[in-house]
């Protein structure tokens, strides 16, 4: 059975009561009732959220810009300019829309809107906590590297149907980028899929341990070099320096944005920060032990034995650990993702082709190797457990 | 508690039809509010200034289109290779890693050839170097 929030919350007496009794009121089973109705309060809660992280991301990007360069940043709009999205928000919302007369115009306005779909859907399976994501599909992982391949989509037609040439030239340059990186991203989650065995990303966590130890950053020497292919392909996925070649400003103007002002712009500002936080979140999950709390705590268990408190209390305190835990990890890799925009130059088209093919897939396609046959010749364990282990014997002779 | 049941894709659902509420009702407020002034010059491209030259939409050389076919079978082979590694662990704890190893191992294999092939004629690199004509060039300057 895949578990939700749904099956979270059905854990609880009180959920079991409201079923019953909207049961009795309209006559028929209301199980898939009550079910789309947490689903769709979570689904806001998600959305407001994520669209909160993605509005603060670009403050947290000008600011640590602003650092990076010893210059102030944002500082006049609330208590050190952390209301400037807002006010930003209010600016896009208040611009003129503007159409270019030559522009396709369906594809025109289609563009961002799939981009906001492709990023959207792909929060569905973002684990936040074990009982804290919207649905852990059987196919998560799956369907993850599937949504996130619309944003290409989007930034290509964008760029195609501008009728522009610094958007068609970034429309080209985001088409090619973002399929060749989704080859060394999706081969490098294959491996990691090989060693959890399963596609749902409850599997891939479950692992997975609280420990560093037991992350599959550290599991074997593949993984390992795994985790840095993955985190330059996302990079390079979400269009994020030193790969923003489709809207490379000082070359391009704006690339496949160019011709779009006011909120159609700002869609597509909004779905990148939100994907910056979505592809670090799933190398969160893949590599750095997901929502796991170290010392099994996020089950809640040590709670009640120690402490006796009840059940259910237990439980919850265990998820906020867990989405401390997952956010900590996840954030950490959001300021990383900024902190490469401000230190590294820009590449040249031919160089990114070059790291892709040249570099990034054989070495994605050796390392999805190398976690086979280390599976098939160490039995699963990870290095960690072997050295330890075989230590424990060489003690045990002695 | 093996059932399929079809509520877990319920937030997928939700969640598309957000994105283009949010998307969709963003554009739509503002709409109330935003100034609607447009003229000519306005509705141009943007091209620095000048009033734009032709069409974007002219023939151009695109490079690398050959990666846009190596990216189909690329893809294809991840798609495929998704449940291969998804039962990996499974068949492994019951003695058939060796098996599906080999499979696993030869299917890479062919792929393997394709990209070294692909390297090999030169698609991977932006001026594609014909080797002949480059040969013949220089012995005409002779």
């Amino acid at each position: 059975m895949n578990s939700t929030v749904v099956t979270y919350l059905a854990q609880s007496n009180e959920y079991s009561a409201v079923v019953a009794w909207l049961t009795k009121l309209i006559g028929f089973n209301a199980n898939s009732l009550v079910a789309f109705m947490v689903f769709a309060v979570a689904s806001l809660v998600v959305v407001g959220a994520l669209a909160t992280i993605g509005g603060l991301g670009t403050y947290a990007e000008r600011k640590i810009s602003a650092d990076l360069q010893m210059r102030q940043g944002p500082n006049r709009v609330g208590p050190y300019g952390i209301l400037q999205f807002l006010a930003d928000g209010v600016k896009m919302i208040l611009k003129e829309d503007i159409i270019p007369a030559n522009a396709d115009k369906f594809t025109f306005i289609l563009a961002p809107f799939l981009c906001m779909v492709g990023v959207f859907a792909t929060l569905a399976v973002v684990p936040f906590s074990s009982g804290f994501m919207l649905a852990d599909l059987n196919v998560g992982i799956f369907y993850l590297v599937g949504m996130a391949s619309l944003v290409g989509v989007g930034v290509f037609l964008g760029g195609y149907s501008s009728n522009s040439k610094w958007s068609m030239l970034g429309g080209m340059r985001g088409a090619s980028q973002i399929i060749s990186y989704e080859i060394p991203a999706t081969i490098t989650i294959v491996s990691i899929v090989l060693l959890a065995g399963g596609l749902s990303i409850k599997t891939l966590i479950n692992g997975q341990g609280g420990l560093p130890q037991q992350w599959y950053l550290f599991h074997n020497p593949f993984a390992f070099i795994g985790f840095f292919v993955y985190f330059i392909a996302a990079l390079a996925e979400t269009n994020r320096a030193p790969f923003d070649l489709p809207e490379a400003e000082s070359e391009l103007v704006s690339g496949y944005h160019t011709e779009y002002s006011g909120m159609r712009f700002g869609l597509f500002a909004l779905a990148e920060y939100i994907e910056v936080f979505v592809v670090s979140g799933v190398a969160v999950a893949l590599f750095l032990g997901g929502y796991k709390v170290p010392f099994d705590l996020g089950t809640g268990a040590i709670f009640v034995e120690k402490l006796g408190l009840d059940a259910m209390i237990a439980k919850n305190i265990g998820q906020v650990l867990e989405l401390g835990s997952f956010f900590t990890k996840t954030f950490a890799l959001y300021y990383v993702v900024i902190w490469v925009r401000w230190t590294l130059p820009r590449l040249r088209v031919d160089q990114l082709m070059t790291l892709c093919w040249k570099y990034l897939t054989p070495i994605a396609i050796f390392n999805l190797l190398g976690c086979a046959v280390w599976m098939y010749a160490f039995d699963g364990k990870s290095i960690y457990s072997i050295i330890f282990e075989s230590a424990a014997v060489v003690a045990g002779h002695h | 508690m093996s059932t399929f049941n079809l509520d877990v894709y319920m937030p997928v659902v939700i969640l598309i039809a957000l994105a283009l509420l949010v998307a969709g009702g963003s554009i739509l407020l503002g709409s109330f509010i935003r100034p609607h002034n447009p003229n000519k010059l306005k509705e141009t491209a943007y091209e620095c200034g000048e009033e734009p030259v032709g069409s974007a939409w002219a023939n151009f050389n695109v490079r690398f289109y050959v990666i846009a076919l190596i990216f189909i079978i690329f893809d294809v082979e991840s798609a495929l290779m998704f449940p291969v590694a998804a039962i990996f662990k499974k068949f492994n704890q019951i003695g058939l890693g060796g098996t599906l190893l080999l499979s696993i191992l030869s299917f890479t294999l062919v792929l393997v050839a394709g990209i070294v092939y692909c390297w090999k004629k030169g698609d991977l690199d932006w001026v594609k170097s014909f080797n002949a004509p480059q040969v013949n060039v220089a012995s005409k300057d002779k």
